[in-house]
């Protein structure tokens, strides 16, 4: 049963990350999500001075507000101060993260936490958080409600959303011209990840959170050319590598969630593989062609 | 004359440099304008500053004598190639209905006569064969032709088109100036950028010569002229740009719109 359980709750994080991984590709924010990951730190101190709580829900909202902070930053020097866009994106994220240190070094006498009290959590144990009501039923862990619960969400904002998405993403100049609010669109996508991202972390740990968001989205962009492609095989491999590296992890016994990024990593591997085999009898064919 | 687009006093600068100077004119309605001027002139700009994608430091823009919002509708803009990566997993198909999206429809499915307008405008173009071809394989005449079918598909009244003639061959050349000629003779405007002095003269009835501010604007019998087009190709000296420097240098600021 325990296997079952963490790899429904790994499936589920797994195919929300990566629906919103391909548009992060698209975009070329792929990193957003490492600088997430590190730009929460200082959220999480804030919302542990003010609640005086190790409560993990207070801790959650305050991360997922400077996450989304940190997406405005990042914007902010992107588009106004004209810097690259990784470097924007390194710059915002080192900046808070020293910000939370900081923080946490001046209150040292009263803050007794770091990012891995509530971020980095462990697939492991995702069976052993159970969800029991006030009547003392046991529902199952806790983790596979919230997980199921977010990928309802981002899957409606991504079927409702998809014209948005999809010309936002492609063309904002002419986006706006048509008189769309592509700031509207960008800071919707942006909330969605900042609040996958610290959701998923509680569940899944960082590691795994940055792999779903990057590698699924981009091993299903090398081999197929249709936006709803993309997203329907960026999350077949993401189950996959949840299945796969479930099994490499008991049979190898060794860390579950290395052993799914690694599985994540070979499938990766295996459609590059396959698109440059693509590409070479492409080029084959058209030198034929123009021989014959 | 009935005026399409008409700007007035429109300064635009990026980071304090001024690239477009109090330019001043007025473009008539059911005519095909041409926007010429060297590299860097500000061409760009100018439509961008029309679009609403830049804001002016000075100055305004008017469409049909109203604001942009309020004809937003009856305007197409077909931004440079080059501003889009064409790697991006779409059709043809896709790009091409993308001209029919409108803020207020966002939210609703495409439906039946979204494609066949679409499809209407593929044929135009004559690019229906390709419908279904991912843009990643398009050659770049036929990416500017996708994205003329995208501006046609969206049915305005003036279509305002940046460089569409850069890198296609003779014949898409030709196919896109009858398209052209076409929509004029339905009544529709056209302002199109162009850096070629050579073909302007046979594709434009009207020129807008620019370099940084207007050099003339007219009938294009008026304006191919040595003298202006020396003003606006010829002479090294670029007096503006050294009077941003010069701003820059000395922190005065250009005047800012209250
Ligand atoms: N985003 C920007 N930031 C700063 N400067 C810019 C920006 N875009 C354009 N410029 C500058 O403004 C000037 C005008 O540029 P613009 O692109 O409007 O010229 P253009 O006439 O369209 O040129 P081309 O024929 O090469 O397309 C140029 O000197 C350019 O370097
Ligand atoms: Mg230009």
């Amino acid at each position: 049963m325990d296997a079952f359980w963490i790899i429904l709750s790994s499936s589920l994080i797994a195919v929300t990350c990566s629906l919103l991984g391909c548009y992060l590709v698209l975009r070329k924010m792929a990193m957003i999500g490492d600088a997430i990951s590190h730009a929460v730190l200082p959220g999480i101190v804030i919302a542990y001075l003010i609640s005086g709580s190790r409560e993990a829900l207070p801790m959650l909202i305050g991360a997922a507000i400077i996450g989304v902070f940190t997406t405005v930053l990042i914007e902010l020097f992107y588009k106004k101060a004209k810097l690259q866009i990784d470097a924007s994106i390194g710059i915002t994220f080192t900046w808070l993260f020293a910000i939370g240190i900081i923080l946490i070094s001046l209150f040292a006498g009263q803050v007794d936490l770091d990012q891995d009290c509530v971020l980095y959590g462990e697939i492991a144990y995702v069976p052993l958080d159970l969800w029991i009501t006030d009547a003392g039923v046991n529902m199952g862990p806790r983790t596979v409600w919230i997980s199921a619960s977010l990928l309802i969400l981002i899957l409606s904002f991504i079927i409702i959303g998809y014209k948005g998405l999809f010309l936002t993403t492609f063309n904002e100049e002419f986006a706006k011209a048509l008189g769309i609010a592509v700031g509207f669109w960008h800071y919707s996508l942006m909330s969605a990840v900042s609040l996958t991202t610290v959701i998923s972390f509680e569940s899944v740990g960082a590691i795994l959170v940055v792999a779903f968001l990057i590698v699924p989205a981009s091993a299903a962009y090398l081999i197929t050319h249709k936006l709803k492609e993309m997203l329907i095989l960026s999350a077949i491999f993401s189950v996959l590598s949840s299945i796969g590296g479930y099994y490499l992890a008991a049979y190898i016994n060794g860390s579950i969630a290395g052993a799914i990024a690694s599985v994540a990593g070979i499938l990766f591997l295996f459609c590059w593989l396959i698109s440059m085999y693509r590409k070479r009898n492409n080029t084959s064919r058209l030198i034929l062609n123009s021989t014959s | 004359m009935e005026v399409a687009l008409e700007t007035h006093n429109l300064t635009v600068s990026y980071n304090r440099r001024p690239v477009l100077w109090n330019i001043d004119f007025k473009i008539p309605v059911g005519q095909i304008t041409g926007i010429i001027g060297p590299n860097g002139s500000g061409k760009t700009t100018l439509l961008k500053a029309i679009m609403g994608l830049v804001k002016p430091s000075s100055g305004y823009c008017k469409l049909f004598d109203q604001d942009l919002k309020q004809v937003r509708e009856r305007i197409s803009y077909v931004p440079q190639r080059e501003s889009v990566d064409w790697d991006f997993p779409a059709s043809v198909m896709d790009i091409v209905l993308m001209g029919r999206y409108k803020s207020s429809n966002l939210f609703k499915r495409i439906n039946q006569s979204d494609r066949d307008i679409a499809v209407e405008a593929l044929e135009k173009v004559n690019m229906l064969e390709f419908s279904n071809r991912q843009i990643s394989q398009l050659s770049g005449g036929q990416q500017q032709r996708v994205f003329i079918a995208r501006s046609l598909a969206q049915g305005a009244d003036l279509y305002i088109m940046d460089e569409p003639f850069v890198g296609v061959d003779a014949a898409t050349e030709e196919a896109i100036l009858n398209l052209l000629t076409e929509m004029k003779n339905q009544g529709k405007t056209v302002i199109v950028v162009h850096h070629d002095l050579q073909t302007a003269k046979d594709y434009f009835d009207w020129i807008v010569l620019l370099n940084t501010r207007l050099v003339a604007v007219g009938p294009k019998d008026d304006i191919f002229r040595e003298d202006l087009l020396q003003e606006a190709y010829g002479g090294k000296l670029n007096v503006l740009s050294k009077v941003g420097d010069l701003i820059k240098e000395k922190g005065f600021s250009v005047r800012e719109r209250k």
